[in-house]
């Protein structure tokens, strides 16, 4: 057989184009939910992570876990207005991704630990090389930090990275987000500062920056302080409600 | 010929030392760099490489006689390219954590020229078998390379092995101790640094052989 | 699209980022293999240097607008279809300026002819091709982010000069290096690497610059 004849080499391509784009379209189909269930699995370990639960054995436990402590993934706006109740806990705010949240459209899971109301609200930012993310839950006193998740793109390994890692992010248990006096929650003072830089007076709303890392330090301080101002207007809305 | 003759054996065990792909014939190097800042990823890469060298050299041997030669390097990109897809559907479906971690990375395989240097070279004019042992050894010797520098940067770097604990926390400075981690080591830089110390280890050690 | 202030600004930081901070070479170790081979003289590096930003351009924003307006429209998503499309258009390319060029302009072809197809297998092409797709998904607000052709292409010239900039620096230390005495089993790739490492400790350096 010729196989340099022109009519042979069209057919030829043709035909592995068509083979080529069936068998991968067929593939990506198949996985596709599977590859979903992957990311949405993954961003629920987040969520809990910010709340203090972090080990789990199989992704059952992450699904049963998410579904007995999240009440609801609300949306809400930055004025404090109830846009989307969120009652099926993964079917409104959760379907947010980060570049979708805007003032009008910001996600809110509000969850129940030991029958008290935590909030966690999801927040974005940028660090030395690329796009920090984090969530932050929030006791039902909307002051008072509980917990923090933080993540990364690219942050150099061993040292802006470790941010991503528990004992950087216990750093932010209990403290506050506004000082004392603001009582209508007006302004975050929440900070990271350089490492050993905290001072006594504001140790309270000050946490402790990683040495040799200043600029991804920096850039969690500018994510935490612009994410949660975000949502100053919704907590003023809580907080007149109580 | 038996399946495993002489010729086929060294057809699979050269490329772990003799020929090696990333030591010897410096292909394929971009990625060996990269993903090896802990031994995890380079292990999923240096497994991957070897899938896609061994089906696309097979692949490539069965069709050797069919494929037009005006577009032969198209036809070999596409095999690679679709395998390529494959491989990284199936990783985000089954391993997402690796697949976040290798990111770009598992598309440069297409651009990997380990892989056409073999479809070139040995595929297209051996028989179907061979090209897979080939595939297979030429995968490898590019794996132990990937686990090789893994291993250093993720043990002097983190001081763990797979995410294990494997430089005990006592004995860190943090804890009264006197050791620190090497953070040199997670830089990209060191990776080209630690290969071109490995280059030059197997390069004295086989002189002497 | 307009031409505001903070666009431009976006542009000119997407365009150092790529040439300095998120350099090719020495921040993500693309199209190591060719940069290693055509290293040798200042002149052939220089020339290869050329022929990876000249590609780089063009196929860059061509797979962005395909991504954006075939691959991924608001009604199908095909992108899983997206590494096969970004190599066939890569190797199209390659080959249609190699004609091109060969026809209008000798000279050039002379100059750059040998090079045009190592490029297609290398990894920096493809590279800058898949890391575009990976930036369109990131906040608008980073430096990183791309959003439109332009922003594509400013961002293939800014990686093609850094790639140029990296071979021809190589090059240079390795035509004084030949004059060195460098241990037997050490010499050329194992010496090279080393090379190339201290340079990337370098440039790490820009990786302060806050842009």
């Amino acid at each position: 057989m010729n196989t340099n004849k022109n009519s042979y080499t069209i057919i030829y391509a043709s035909v592995m184009v068509v083979i080529v784009a069936f068998l991968l379209a067929f593939v990506s189909s198949a996985l596709k939910p599977r590859q979903d269930q992957n990311e949405a699995l993954d961003k629920k370990k987040q969520i809990l992570a910010s709340l203090h639960l972090r080990d789990f054995a199989t992704n059952e436990d992450v699904e049963s876990t998410y579904n007995a402590v999240v009440v609801a993934d609300a949306i809400v706006d930055s004025v404090g207005n109830i846009v989307k109740e969120g009652k099926n806990k993964d079917q409104d705010g959760f379907t947010k991704a980060s570049k979708d949240i805007s003032p009008k459209q910001l996600p809110v899971y509000i969850c129940q630990i030991d029958s008290t109301i935590k909030y966690v609200v999801p927040i974005t930012g940028r660090g030395l090389w690329g796009g920090l993310w984090g969530y932050i839950a929030i006791d039902d006193d909307l002051q008072t930090i509980y917990g923090a998740y933080f993540s990364h793109e690219s942050e150099t390994a061993g040292l802006g990275a470790l941010i991503a890692d528990e004992p950087f992010q216990k750093l932010f248990n209990g403290k506050h987000i506004f000082a004392d006096t603001d009582t209508v929650r007006q302004e975050p003072l929440l900070t990271v500062v350089k490492n050993g830089k905290v001072e006594p007076q504001n140790q309270q709303y000050q946490v402790d920056g990683i040495t040799g890392a200043t600029l991804t330090s920096n850039g969690v301080a500018d994510m935490v302080k612009s994410g949660l101002k975000q949502y100053t207007g919704y907590f003023k809305s809580l907080h007149t409600i109580k | 010929m038996s399946l495993f003759s002489q010729e086929r054996r060294e057809v699979l065990t050269t490329p772990l030392a003799k020929d090696n792909p990333v030591a010897v014939q410096v292909l394929g190097i971009c990625s060996a760099l990269a993903v090896t800042a802990q031994l995890e990823p380079a292990i999923v890469m240096g497994l991957s490489v070897t899938v896609i060298t061994a089906f696309a050299n097979v692949i490539i041997s069965l069709l050797r006689k069919t494929v037009p030669n005006r577009i032969r390097i198209i036809v070999q990109l596409v095999v690679v390219a679709s395998l390529v897809t494959l491989v990284s559907q199936i990783l985000k479906a089954f391993a997402y954590d690796v697949s976040v971690q290798l990111s770009v990375y598992v598309g440069l395989i297409i651009t990997n020229c380990i892989l056409m240097g073999r479809l070139e070279a040995f595929a297209m004019m051996r028989s179907p078998w061979e090209s897979f042992l080939d595939g297979v050894g030429n995968g490898l010797g590019y794996a132990w390379i990937l686990v090789a520098v893994g291993f250093v940067r993720e043990l002097f770097g983190n001081g763990t092995l797979l995410g294990f604990r494997i430089i005990p926390e006592s004995i860190y400075a943090d804890n009264g101790g006197f050791y620190v981690n090497n953070g040199m080591m997670t830089m990209p830089a060191m990776a080209l640094i630690i290969v071109g110390c490995l280059i030059w280890a197997l390069r004295a050690a086989q002189k002497e052989a | 699209m307009q031409f505001t202030k903070h666009f431009m600004e976006h542009l000119f930081s997407l365009f150092i980022r790529s040439i300095f901070v998120d350099n090719m070479i020495f921040a993500f170790f693309l199209g190591m293999c060719s940069y290693l081979a055509v290293s040798k003289t200042v002149k052939t590096a220089f020339g290869l240097g050329v022929a990876v930003t000249f590609v780089l351009i063009i196929t860059v924003p061509v797979n962005y607008l395909l991504l954006m307006n075939v691959l991924k429209t608001d009604t199908v998503d095909l992108s899983f279809l997206s590494f096969i499309i970004f190599i066939a258009v890569i190797a199209g390319i390659v080959q249609l300026v190699e004609m091109i060029v060969e026809r209008f302009s000798p000279s050039l072809y002379a100059a750059l002819g040998i090079f045009l197809p190592l490029i297609a297998v290398n990894c920096a092409i493809m590279g800058a091709s898949l890391f575009m797709q990976q930036r369109i998904s990131m906040e608008p607000g980073s430096t990183q982010h791309i959003g439109s052709v332009l922003d594509a292409f400013v961002y293939a010239l800014g990686s093609g000069i850094g790639w140029l900039l990296a071979i021809v620096a190589l090059a240079a230390i390795r035509e004084k290096m030949a004059y060195t005495d460098v241990p037997r089993p050490l010499q050329g790739l194992g010496i090279t690497f080393i090379t190339v490492g201290l340079m990337a400790l370098a440039f790490m350096c820009f990786s302060g610059l806050s842009l």
